[in-house]
């Protein structure tokens, strides 16, 4: 099974609450897969600055100084917050990939959530609602989000085997079904100079649409490749730095139901998500296509 | 008329108040309030009561109904009358995938559309959906009446048996050895009734549709075809 959830604001006023609002919306699913939970949350860092989410599974040894070690690194102002296993480090953006390289460097214990401009991943083992209160989720804000909660398939129930998976800058995929393909898909993307950090399909098909990107692709047309290179089931939703996007595969057995109204768009896995969205009695609720490609930006 | 809130009592309550009707009742007229998508609502029912349920559901409403009439006043998730014996099923708004799966009778009426696999191996139940029907609808159903006031999507009855599907709108495509037939009296005569019991005798005639069948080619094995094995 998995469970998705996805939110993107068009109502600025609603933006304070996008932490409280995904997280009621994730731990409805719970149900759906009670191995690992995360959820992605895009929030401006402020002119010229990055933000890089990382993770250790030893944050009083790995996170101790580590703001001071990159800015010595860096030469450059660096600042960090520590919430749990995970901590947001911001750094100026034209230093963001001296400072993913900075980072591998001095905790060898540090695994790279995310990096962007808007992007912060949080994701660990266990219940959604557990998940979501080791980071404090519900206190973010934000303009749009993604959340996810795991039955574990295609590789073993891990931190880095939690969704999101995020493959490039600001990007991040989340993924209801299961892939066949997806060895001779990562062999073939290792060699284009993809890296990977797992064994796990979901992240073969988020590594898939980052390269695409890479290459001039359009976000949509990335999507529309997925339909025609991905074997397997797939309800995939991913984010970028301003949109949401939604494909499901042509068989379309993986639930989906969207909702619209003039504040949001919004995603679940089943209507029970959405349910105490505001307004949702008069929104626009439908399932998505199969093979048919969803997309907003702001 | 008895309310049952859902939210606060809970759907194991509620379906087990349901289950000891057994068959015979003077509890017949119910609703449910605020089924907020739950599942499982209303299903495995089997006495002759009224079950309005008032909002949207989750997957498998009404599932395996006998005798009652159950009136969704909002749309349905997946499954919906999943085998069903007999008794009635209404859906206000739309339907997700596999509405009706496997049923063995009674009616099925959805008032918006239904997604994929609608009436997938439909064993005689009726279905009537006012809007359109998704893909892979009646794969491999073996008897009872589909109704479709707009359209079907790819693979229209794939591996049919023998259900009759009658389709207003288009279909994008047939699946394998479902073909069109001719629309004899005695159809035109049932999908009046059925359109009447269906609450669609207002919106479509019986001269409208179009008939699709099996061509029952598949039945029996071909030795000609056994080289392809």
């Amino acid at each position: 099974m998995c469970g998705i959830v996805g939110l993107f604001l068009k109502d600025k006023a609603l933006e304070p609450q996008l932490g409280a609002m995904l997280t009621d919306m994730l731990i409805t699913m719970t149900d759906r897969g009670p191995d690992s939970a995360g959820i992605a949350i895009y929030s401006d860092a402020g002119k010229g600055l990055a933000k890089i989410t990382v993770q250790s599974s030893d944050p009083g040894k790995d996170f101790k100084d580590l703001d001071g070690d990159l800015a010595a690194a860096l030469g450059q102002p660096v600042t960090m917050l520590i919430k749990d296993t995970h901590a947001v480090m911001e750094v100026p953006l034209d230093q963001m990939e001296a400072a993913r390289t900075a980072l591998t460097h001095l905790r060898a214990g540090i695994k790279i959530m995310s990096s962007g401009e808007t992007i912060e991943i949080f994701k660990e083992v266990g219940l959604p609602k557990d998940v979501a209160a080791r980071f404090q989720v519900a206190k973010m804000g934000g303009t749009h989000g993604i959340g996810h909660t795991r039955m574990a398939t295609e590789s073993a129930v891990t931190t880095m085997g939690a969704h999101p998976f995020s493959t490039g800058s600001d990007q991040c995929l989340v993924h209801n079904g299961s892939l066949s393909n997806h060895n001779g898909v990562r062999r073939e993307l290792r060699r284009q100079g993809m890296t990977f950090e797992t064994e796990n399909d979901t992240e073969v098909g988020a590594a898939f649409i980052s390269h695409k990107l890479k290459t001039g692709e359009t976000l949509g047309n990335a999507l529309e490749a997925t339909l025609t290179d991905l074997d397997g089931f797939f309800t995939f939703v991913v984010g970028t730095r301003n949109g949401f996007g939604v494909v499901r595969d042509p068989i379309a057995c993986k639930p989906a139901v969207m909702a619209e109204t003039d504040q949001y768009v919004a995603f679940g896995s089943e209507y029970r998500a959405l349910v105490n969205l505001p307004g949702i009695e008069t929104a626009r609720v439908w399932e998505p296509e199969p093979a048919t490609v969803y997309f907003w930006e702001r | 008329m008895q309310t049952f809130d859902l939210a606060a009592k809970g759907l194991r309550e509620l379906n087990s108040s349901l289950h000891a009707l057994k068959g015979t009742t003077n509890m017949t007229e119910w609703e449910v309030i605020n089924p907020k998508g739950a599942h499982a609502i209303a299903a495995g029912v089997d006495a002759p009561v009224d079950i309005t349920v008032r909002g949207s559901t989750g997957y498998y409403c009404a599932g395996m109904n006998k005798q009652a009439t159950i009136r969704i006043k909002g749309s349905a998730g997946p499954g919906v009358a999943e085998n069903m014996m007999s008794g009635t099923v209404i859906i206000d708004g739309d339907a997700s995938q596999y509405a009706g799966a496997t049923g063995r009778g009674g009616l099925l009426v959805i008032k918006g559309n239904a997604s994929s696999r609608c009436g997938i191996s439909m064993k005689g139940i009726d279905i009537v959906v006012h809007g359109s029907i998704g893909h892979m609808s009646c794969f491999m159903a073996q008897s009872g009446n589909m109704v479709v006031l707009g359209d079907a999507g790819d693979a229209l009855g794939d591996s049919l048996y023998e259900a009759r599907l009658f389709v207003r709108g288009s279909v994008k495509s047939l699946g394998a050895d479902c073909i069109e037939k001719e629309m004899r009296p005695e159809h035109l005569a049932l999908l009046a009734d059925l359109l009447k019991r269906g609450e669609a005798d207002h919106k479509a005639k019986p001269e409208e549709f179009k008939r699709y069948g099996s061509a029952r080619k598949l039945y029996n094995f071909n030795i000609d075809n056994a080289e392809a094995y």
